[in-house]
């Protein structure tokens, strides 16, 4: 089943021309448009005419997350805020977020992709999805709303949490599709069991996971426990949240060349690398509006596949992402970087300078420990002074990150430390 | 008024062992004894024969450590004393945060207390002839 077919099927050779045409576009629209890149052309000596096809793309800058930063909160859009119809934001490094703006035609075009991708993993209009995505200036929830809408289906906008109500409403609804986090779903299964039921009586059939990194594995023991069809998703924050699926052939998810133009680098050279072989995934947004984006550079690990595929689809497949090029962490599918938890920790003064990141899943679910040094100026007094403390740092954190985080207060001296580059996070989380 | 020792400590195996081992190795006794568990850590409170020494041992061991007054109290050991002080304290409205005893060869039984209002509770308890005026060692 296709949603847009002769998109979809398009050749491969239309495709590059339309992919050259937009991206002619792109260029002097940002040229014109953009502040930000205006003075990046200007500083590297590079005028729109420069780049004529898809050939040229090495010449442009990449963009980076550095950069959404500096130009917080519209330095970064190429329209007057007067077209921009929604905003997105993600938590950001150091206090400020990562801010997204998005036109009626970003909004249409995100849309457009995530149906293409619902109806190639065999979604209908007869569906019942229950989206289980948080709503909100996270991406998930209002992205999979829109398309699920679009395409006829029914949409069940639960969001996150709640996981007594989400099985009593699968089950009374009927619904037949959900879309969550690979370990949302599997903690579901288990709770599920431990209300005297199982995911297997309900209808559900088939599953849309991302917005963190799993494995063949986990797939293989959500589809045990559950019974249904998992599928990858994948999308950014900045790109637009969730955008690209598997579809059934699931070998790889379809990144739809029409709207967007994929390269996979060497992180440390920016070189690209060979077709099949691993590297960061660089994105340039050939449709995007509002804040278009050059050589995106996402951070994600992944390989790149042209080759047509089986189910007729031409536009390339990334594989499942492999992992992270820098040091983001995903807990609970919210992004979180080490240095917003270190800022958080030095601005309380009772506290040290050394902490440790421990990551752990624990009955699905993923669960981070954050322990930190006490210095001297603690008071030691009472137990609830230093549970004020701990219980401060926590929502703090909470308040930065969007995610909980256990403190576990620790004496002086008793942490690790490193000479040269510091290995402050302990991943013992298995995906 | 005797001095007391605070040590703040993870609730971890082998954490009790590392602070006794310090007082172990610098050959101090303990007199009085007692952790407030407070979750993944807690708060080891106790009375030692060499206060200032025992300090400066946990300090430079890394541990943070504090030295506070509390008051202690001689008691007879025998039914209704703890019984006897409460009431004083709280009849005059005195709140006690903590309470910890330990009764010894040479000492009667004594009772370690922390109040919210040392300068009154100390009145009240020298008025009722039970306040430990001498020296732990």
């Amino acid at each position: 089943m296709f949603w847009n077919p002769s998109m979809e099927r398009m050749p491969v050779e239309d495709l590059k021309e339309i992919q050259e045409k937009k991206l002619r576009a792109l260029v002097n629209n940002v040229y014109n448009y953009s502040p930000f890149y205006k003075r990046k052309f200007k500083e590297l000596g590079l005028h729109p005419s420069d780049i004529r096809g898809l050939e040229d793309l090495p010449k442009l800058p990449f963009t980076k997350k550095q950069d959404l930063r500096d130009n917080y909160p519209f330095g970064m859009f190429a329209v007057p805020i007067s077209q921009i119809v929604r905003f997105h934001a993600s938590s950001g490094t150091t206090g400020k977020p990562t801010l997204v703006g998005y036109t009626e035609n970003d909004i249409r075009m995100w849309v457009e992709s995530l149906c293409r991708g619902l109806v190639s993993c065999g979604v209908t209009h007869e569906d019942i999805v229950q989206i289980a995505y948080g709503y909100g200036l996270f991406t998930g929830g209002l992205g999979f709303h829109y398309a699920v809408e679009k395409i006829g289906a029914t949409a069940l906008p639960i969001s996150t949490g709640n996981t007594a109500r989400q099985i009593e409403l699968m089950k009374d609804l009927g619904v037949t599709v959900i879309a969550c986090t690979p370990s949302y779903m599997l903690y579901m299964a288990e709770y599920a069991e431990k209300m005297g039921t199982s995911i297997r009586e309900t209808s559900l059939r088939i599953g849309i996971f991302g917005a963190e990194p799993w494995s063949e594995e986990t797939r293989k023991r959500i589809e045990e426990k559950t019974g249904i069809t998992a599928y990858d998703v994948y999308g950014t924050s900045e790109l637009s949240g969730p955008l690209f699926t598997e579809c059934t052939e699931r070998n790889g998810l379809h990144i739809w060349a029409d709207h967007f133009l994929v390269e996979v680098i060497d992180p440390k050279t920016g070189e690209n690398v060979g077709e099949g072989e691993k590297g960061e995934l660089v994105v340039t947004t050939l449709s995007k509006e509002a804040m278009p984006l050059i050589r995106w550079r996402t951070g994600d690990i992944t390989i790149l596949e042209t080759e047509k595929c089986n189910c007729g689809r031409t536009h390339p497949r990334i594989m499942r992402i492999l992992g992270r090029s820098d040091d983001m962490l995903i807990v609970r599918g919210v992004n979180v970087f080490p240095s917003q938890i270190e800022h958080v920790l030095m601005q309380i003064p009772e506290l040290g300078e050394h902490y440790m990141i421990i990551l752990d899943r624990v009955e699905n679910l993923d669960v981070m420990t954050i322990q930190v040094e006490l210095n001297q100026k603690v008071s030691i007094e009472k137990p609830g002074e230093i549970l004020n403390l701990k219980r401060k740092v926590e929502e703090r954190l909470k308040s930065v990150l969007g995610v909980h985080a256990n403190v576990e207060l620790v004496n002086p001296g008793t942490l690790q430390r490193f000479e040269g580059k510091a290995k402050r996070i302990i991943d013992r989380r298995k995906i | 008024m005797i001095r007391q020792i605070s040590v703040f400590v993870e609730n971890k195996p082998g954490r009790l062992a590392s602070v006794t081992g310090v007082l172990f190795e610098k050959g101090i006794n303990l007199r009085a004894f007692m952790i407030a568990d407070a979750g993944d850590f807690g708060i080891i409170r106790m009375v030692v024969d060499k206060t200032d020494e025992a300090y400066k041992a946990l300090k430079e061991a890394g541990f943070t450590v504090a030295i506070n007054e509390v008051l202690a109290v001689e008691v007879e050991d025998k039914p209704g004393e703890l019984y006897r002080i409460a009431k004083a304290l709280g009849d005059e409205g005195i709140n006690i945060d903590y309470v910890y005893a330990f009764t010894s060869e040479k000492h009667k039984a004594l009772i370690i207390f922390r109040v919210d209002n040392l300068e009154r509770a100390v009145k009240i308890l020298e008025r009722i002839g039970v306040l430990f005026k001498g020296r732990i060692d």
